[in-house]
């Protein structure tokens, strides 16, 4: 099963990165939360994929009976999820706040923090 | 102790709460910030005091036995970085008193100030990978809170290259730990130590180790990876910059120290050997850009660049001089660059600008202020006895201890092109008359404001000359944590309890 | 949005949500569920609102600025991690109340997991509201 979830991982990066090349800021930000579930997954696959039990231990015992699927990769991912959400959202924010702002999503047009410099007069 | 060691980033965010619903009131708000960050110092200077004498100090979150909980670890390193922290928490807050205005403290300016601190000191204290991530992260969102609060178009728009490449990084991050759990099946620091070393796989540590430099070298704004920064660092107030200068990329740099000395095996060389040539470049662009720019802020966000550069050649060169150079290069620098970014707040205050050509007189109308502008400038540059030389003297040193002379060149050409720019500031804000005329001085602003303006400055100041007059304790210091860092040892002991045979390569 | 059937059916809706992102927070303790997704749970009840009868009205139906309810619930979260600190045990250590019954027989037992959760259950709905709302404000 590694396999397989390898190469979505592959193609989510692979799609992910060609959106971010784009000038236009929401492509950016949409090929970033393909790389942010890109991650994730990987995680996912690192904790190995098993077909196992909850695991959940029954009362009254101290292991559990059968093999459990390792819980830590999914309380990773839990918390990577919760962050990106509000990472992703904060930039949404930021974002549709400059488009109102700035008046634009392209970003080579924003240069208001690193003006162009103006052309030197040549001296004949 | 295990609420010793908590309490770093349990009062920041405590006093973030405490501020929040006050900051409706400017003066109040601003106590409670200030009163927060005196707690903090107090407590970090505790551990410092606790580590010195007892040696490295380990508590597990909930009682979760290591390697399996969150574990908080004080060395020195992190215990000298918690300090600093902690003065530079002290001194920008003291300062923000009179350099925020009063919308943006209404929009919760302490609250995100007091959290980014959070951030940081977390991330020096904890000894988990995933944990750091999340410190980072605390520290990322109360970062982009700041640089775009109050929303004037340029801050909007120097905000949006630096979130869009900072999360880059942070999903960087994120996969690069998701790899490292795939290979060893753990996340706790000193664990990984020993887990990673038994990885018979040397490709995907290859990789691994790259991907862990990207991505931090991303927040620590390395060659080539630093163009947020001069893009995003002269648009929020000067308080915000000053302390972003002061600990935001450094917390990169401490996280590349503890990658490649405490996680990755030190037999795996290749990445000290990316790092020097990348050191070496970031040293040379960042000073360069620095040379070519006419504006205070953004001729101190090159250096900032350049200067890490310096911090990384410590971690390059890997000899536990070059590390011990690394670590009081980052004290002083951390001083030195927060006091310089103040001091361009209160000329811009005085001038009215922070463009070169429009302001000056500042020598004339205030000499008080170009004193302590000396005092850090020059000690930026590396003039003896200021506490830059002998940052600079360990560094060379270890470069000529082992033969790499080219280093020695790059270094000094960095350190004169330093000097030149900050004589340029010199120059034309200090020396050189106002072109209009306009310059205030020190006693033309009201009292109070003159105090929280100047007092967080002389302090910094006084450290700084403190430390070029008698660095012998803390050379002595940071030799030690170096010797900690190559020799994990008592590290790995201290996290997981138990007596390692620690055999390093050197 | 001016459509009668989303507002009459919203008065219903909305209390029906919030209900039943209660019951995924409490349930949230032995079961799938918890503190963030019922967060989520009740901020939908809120955009919905708001989608039926507007922004202003949904702000004034939450009564209190959602930026304080996060602060408020991140407030209560650090306050269950330090409670472990009556107990002399270390920080963000589970601490239980057994109310009725033993330890080893079952019976109700309340503990600080589930302050931690309403924490942030609050957080959550605060933070979320505070974003959409900010992202319907007329630039």
């Amino acid at each position: 099963m590694e396999g397989p979830l390898a190469l979505v991982v592959g193609i989510l990066i692979a799609t992910g990165v060609y959106l971010m090349l784009a000038r236009n800021l929401l492509h950016y930000l949409f090929g970033l939360i393909l790389i942010s579930n890109a991650a994730n997954l990987a995680i996912f696959v690192a904790g190995r994929v098993t077909r196992a039990a909850p695991p959940l231990i029954p009362q009254g015992m101290e292991v559990a009976p059968e093999p459990i699927a390792n819980p830590l990769p999914q309380a990773l991912i839990l918390t990577a999820i919760v962050i990106g959400f509000g990472l992703l959202a904060f930039a949404l924010a930021l974002i549709t706040q400059a488009y109102k702002v700035l008046g634009t999503l392209d970003v080579d047009t924003m240069r208001i923090a690193e003006p162009v410099p103006p052309k030197r007069e040549q001296s004949s | 102790m295990s609420w010793l060691l908590a309490l770093p980033f349990l009062i920041p965010i405590l006093t973030a709460l405490a501020a929040f619903p006050a900051r409706a009131r400017k003066l109040l708000c601003g106590f409670i910030s200030v009163f927060g960050c005196a707690l903090l110092l107090t407590t970090t200077i505790v551990i410092l005091v606790l580590v010195e004498t007892g040696g490295t100090r380990a508590a597990q979150m909930g009682d979760w036995a290591a390697p399996f909980g969150i574990t908080l670890v004080a060395d020195r390193l992190s215990a000298i970085m918690l300090v600093i922290s902690g003065i530079v928490g002290f001194c920008v807050s003291l300062f923000s008193l009179s350099d925020i205005r009063k919308y943006r403290v209404k929009l919760g300016f302490h609250s995100f100030f007091q959290l980014l601190l959070a951030g940081v000191c977390g991330s020096f204290i904890t000894g988990d990978l995933f944990n750091l991530y999340v410190w980072f992260e605390v520290m990322l969102i109360a970062s982009f809170a700041l640089l775009v609060l109050g929303g004037d178009r340029i801050q909007l728009d120097g905000g949006i290259k630096y979130v869009a490449l900072n999360l880059v990084s942070t999903l960087l991050m994120l996969t690069s730990i998701g790899m490292t759990y795939g290979l060893t099946g753990t996340l706790n620091m000193a664990q990984l130590h020993i887990s990673l070393a038994a990885v018979d796989n040397p490709t995907a540590v290859s990789a691994l180790a790259v991907l862990f430099i990207c991505a931090f070298g991303i927040k620590a704004a390395i060659f080539p990876l630093f163009f947020w920064l001069p893009a995003s660092y002269h648009t929020p107030p000067v308080t915000v910059t000053a302390v972003f200068a002061g600990l935001l990329t450094k917390v990169g740099v401490y996280t590349l120290i503890r990658t490649f000395t405490l996680i990755f095996p030190s037999e795996l060389q290749f990445p000290h050997t990316i790092l020097l040539g990348t050191a070496l470049l970031t040293m040379l662009t960042g000073v360069l850009g620095a040379a070519a720019h006419y504006e205070f802020r953004k001729i101190l966000a090159f250096h900032i660049i350049s200067q890490i550069g310096f911090l990384v050649l410590g971690l390059a060169l890997n000899s536990p001089l070059a590390l011990a150079g690394a670590v009081f290069y980052m004290i002083h620098n951390i001083v030195a660059k927060t006091n310089l970014f103040l001091i361009s707040g209160t000329a811009k205050r005085l001038t009215g600008s922070f463009e070169l050509s429009e302001i000056g007189g500042l020598y004339r109308a205030s000499p008080l202020l170009s004193f302590f502008f000396f005092i850090a400038a020059f000690s930026l540059a590396g003039f003896p006895p200021l506490s830059g030389f002998w940052a600079k003297l360990l560094l060379v040193k270890a470069s000529l201890d082992q033969a790499a002379y080219f280093v020695v060149a790059v270094a000094l050409i960095t350190g004169i092109l330093t000097l030149f720019s900050m004589s340029k500031i010199w120059a034309e804000a200090f020396l050189k008359d106002h072109p209009k005329d306009y310059c205030q001085s020190l006693q033309d602003i009201p009292r109070y404001e003159r105090y929280e303006r100047l007092l967080p400055v002389a302090f910094l100041a006084l450290i700084t000359l403190v430390l070029g007059l008698i660095p012998g304790p803390l050379i002595d210091y940071s030799l030690a944590a170096a010797g900690e860092l190559l020799k994990p040892g008592e590290y790995i002991e201290a996290v997981l309890g138990l007596d390692i045979q620690y055999v390093g390569n050197r | 949005m001016n459509s009668l059937i989303l507002q009459t059916a919203t008065r219903v809706l909305v209390a029906l949500i919030l209900v039943f992102s209660i019951y995924m927070l409490l349930r949230g303790h032995n079961y799938p569920g918890g503190g963030f997704i019922a967060g989520l749970i009740a901020a939908s009840a809120f955009v919905l609102f708001a989608m039926a009868w507007g922004m202003e009205a949904a702000q004034s139906a939450l009564k209190i600025p959602p930026s304080n309810l996060a602060a408020f619930g991140v407030f209560i979260a650090a306050i269950s991690g330090m409670l472990a600190l009556f107990s002399g045990e270390a920080p963000f250590s589970g601490q239980w109340l057994q109310v009725t019954g033993d330890k080893n027989s079952g019976g109700l037992t309340l503990s600080n997991v589930l302050i931690f959760d309403i924490g942030v259950y609050l957080a959550v709905l605060g933070a979320v509201l505070t974003l959409i709302f900010a992202l319907e404000e007329p630039g």
